[in-house]
């Protein structure tokens, strides 16, 4: 049997990669309710491994760019792209995402009124990244928990986890060395006026911003990355700025109403890369930061792979 | 060069905010040689503990330099630099107003007016002011023993907007360490600072935000360098005729 603490997101993908190789699996998770304490339900669930690789390492592009397809496995993936713009006065924003980012093409003002008609007008130039793709993290954690379950994976809601466990999955909770919580926060907003197909990232020199279309004319605008470890609410400050970035891509935000606010810590290491490390007795997956569900699986692929040599030998 | 009474020897001050990751900060900081590191309290706590990054920082062995980065009033700077003293055990900090949060400008009436109550207070104040000489008058009144004159507006990267103002500046304030800080885009940006007779550089968006934030840390410090010696070695005037380096009489006699 092998056992895992956290039902969230690296802890659901590692059971799942463990569960199709014919393993038994237990979680441990401590809230009551799946997903409760997942701090990936605050994600925007971006596949988006080129336009990360801006900021950072290409180890990102290389374990990301098979997410889509291992989440097409188990929930709906919206392959549409991502379509990257800014405002007339940040065009320098582009053109330096441009030179560090690569399977784009240059759009202007007409192919973006093509891809999205809403935006008819209002961006002369962008980014199409159109191996790019999106999910619904919410939906993504229900539906994956449901796959790991049928699998025949126990999932013991409401249980903490003995000290020691076969993978560690417990974000910032765990206590591993040099792990340090990196605060997001995020608005859901309502608005039929405007349909969108894809992810739009709107680049501004002090807080790029990203908006993911949703079902039911709901959107999610998130972006903030805080190196602090409170999990408050959003500020006014953030929010203010996260708002008006979505009234900058379409006027009809105005009227949109903001159905949740909410604010999650991301866990990462100093190079805000993934890792799997032995500490205390465990192996521990974390680490995911703002990449979770474009990291999750390869990183759960080598936890299981990890987990079942040790097995075997 | 002295700065209120340290004897510091790099010339750079590098900011910490807007790197890749911890890890590439970390390399910048340690290929810049910077001794003296700033650090956003506002931007990096929204009420937690920031306590990962500011053990990376403090690991980093610099001396830290919190700033009140973002504050757009006196009453907010004051209680910033208050957290900052606590937090960090300084009493250094570097002085921010702003006065307009699109041109992110300093407000320097509010900066003289919080500069006297921090001074006042025992802080040991870095005014990020204009390039402005009256500016920079009081706020050497107000307690002030340096003055951080910016180069151009804050993360812009256009360099030195006015070199005949910073110019100005040393020959008014000639034994008031200047540090030019913000604008600062391309080595050579810095390097001209320094011919200026700045005494040093401060700039964070320069090295945060390049391709390889590690290798332009390592540029920035060459450039600084490289203008600081330039300075002190007095170098030639322009002129605005050729003349030969080589002598123009007699012909040489090697037979």
């Amino acid at each position: 049997m092998i056992t895992i603490a956290g039902a969230g997101l690296a802890g659901l993908a590692s059971a799942y990669e463990l569960a199709k190789r014919s393993a038994p699996v237990t979680i441990f998770e401590k809230a009551e309710q799946p997903g409760e304490s997942s701090v990936a339900r605050f994600a925007g669930g971006m596949l988006a491994p080129f336009c990360e690789r801006e900021s950072a390492e290409e180890e990102v592009v290389t374990c990301g760019v098979q997410a889509a397809d291992w989440w097409s496995q188990v929930t709906p993936v919206t392959r549409h792209g991502t379509l990257v713009v800014t405002p007339p006065r940040d065009q320098a924003e582009l053109t330096r995402f441009a030179r560090r980012t690569s399977h784009f093409t240059e759009v202007n003002g007409q192919a973006i009124s093509e891809l999205e008609p809403a935006l008819a007008g209002r961006f002369e130039r962008g980014l199409f990244f159109k191996e790019e793709a999106h999910l619904d993290p919410r939906q993504a954690l229900a539906d994956l928990t449901g796959a790991v379950q049928e699998l025949g994976v126990e999932i013991q809601y409401g249980r903490t986890a003995p000290a020691r466990v076969n993978l560690n999955c417990t974000a910032t909770a765990s206590s591993l060395p040099d792990l340090r919580a990196v605060r997001g926060e995020m608005a859901i907003l309502h608005c039929p006026e405007v349909q969108l197909s894809r992810v739009i990232r709107l680049l501004h020199p002090r807080m790029p911003l990203y908006l993911v279309p949703r079902a039911d004319g709901l959107f999610m605008i998130g972006g903030t990355m805080v190196e602090s470890n409170s999990d408050r609410p959003p500020t006014l400050r953030s929010l203010t700025e996260m708002l008006s970035a979505a009234f900058a891509i379409h006027p009809a935000f105005a009227e949109a109403s903001v159905v949740e606010i909410g604010a999650g810590l991301r866990p990462a290491f100093p190079d805000n890369l993934p890792r799997l490390v032995e500490h205390d007795g465990s192996l521990h997956l974390n680490g995911l930061y703002r990449h979770g569900f474009l990291l999750a699986p390869a990183l759960a692929q080598q936890a299981a792979q990890h987990l079942l040599k040790e097995a075997c030998a | 060069m002295q700065l209120y009474g340290t004897d510091i020897s790099s010339r750079l001050l590098l900011g910490t905010a807007q790197y890749p990751s911890p890890a590439v900060l970390q390399k910048a900081i340690e290929t810049s040689r910077a001794e003296i590191i700033t650090v956003s309290l506002r931007r990096e706590t929204a009420d937690g503990s920031g306590a990962g990054f500011w053990g990376l920082l403090k690991d980093s062995g610099c001396r830290i330099l919190p700033n009140t980065a973002g504050c757009h009033s006196v009453q907010e700077a004051v209680v910033t630099a208050q957290m900052a003293r606590e937090l960090f055990g300084t009493d250094w900090i570097k002085l921010e107003v702003i006065g307009n949060s699109d041109t992110l400008q300093p407000d320097v009436f509010g900066l003289v007016e919080a500069a006297r109550l921090l001074c006042a207070d025992g802080f040991k104040v870095f005014p990020y002011t204009t390039d402005d000489l009256v500016v920079g008058e009081k706020l050497l009144e107000a307690g002030c023993e340096l003055l951080m004159p910016w180069g151009a507006p804050i993360g812009s990267g256009q360099g030195l907007r006015n070199p005949e103002a910073l110019r100005a500046m040393r020959a008014h304030f000639p034994d008031v360490p200047l540090i030019v800080d913000a604008g600062i885009g391309r080595p050579s940006d810095a390097t001209r600072a320094m011919e200026l007779g700045m005494n040093a550089v401060l700039l964070n968006t320069a090295v945060a935000k390049a391709g390889d934030p590690v290798l332009m840390a390592q540029a920035m410090a060459q450039a600084i360098e490289a203008g600081r010696n330039g300075y002190i070695a007095d170098p030639m005037d322009p002129r605005d005729m050729a003349v030969p380096s080589t002598p123009t009489l007699g012909m040489a006699e090697l037979i």
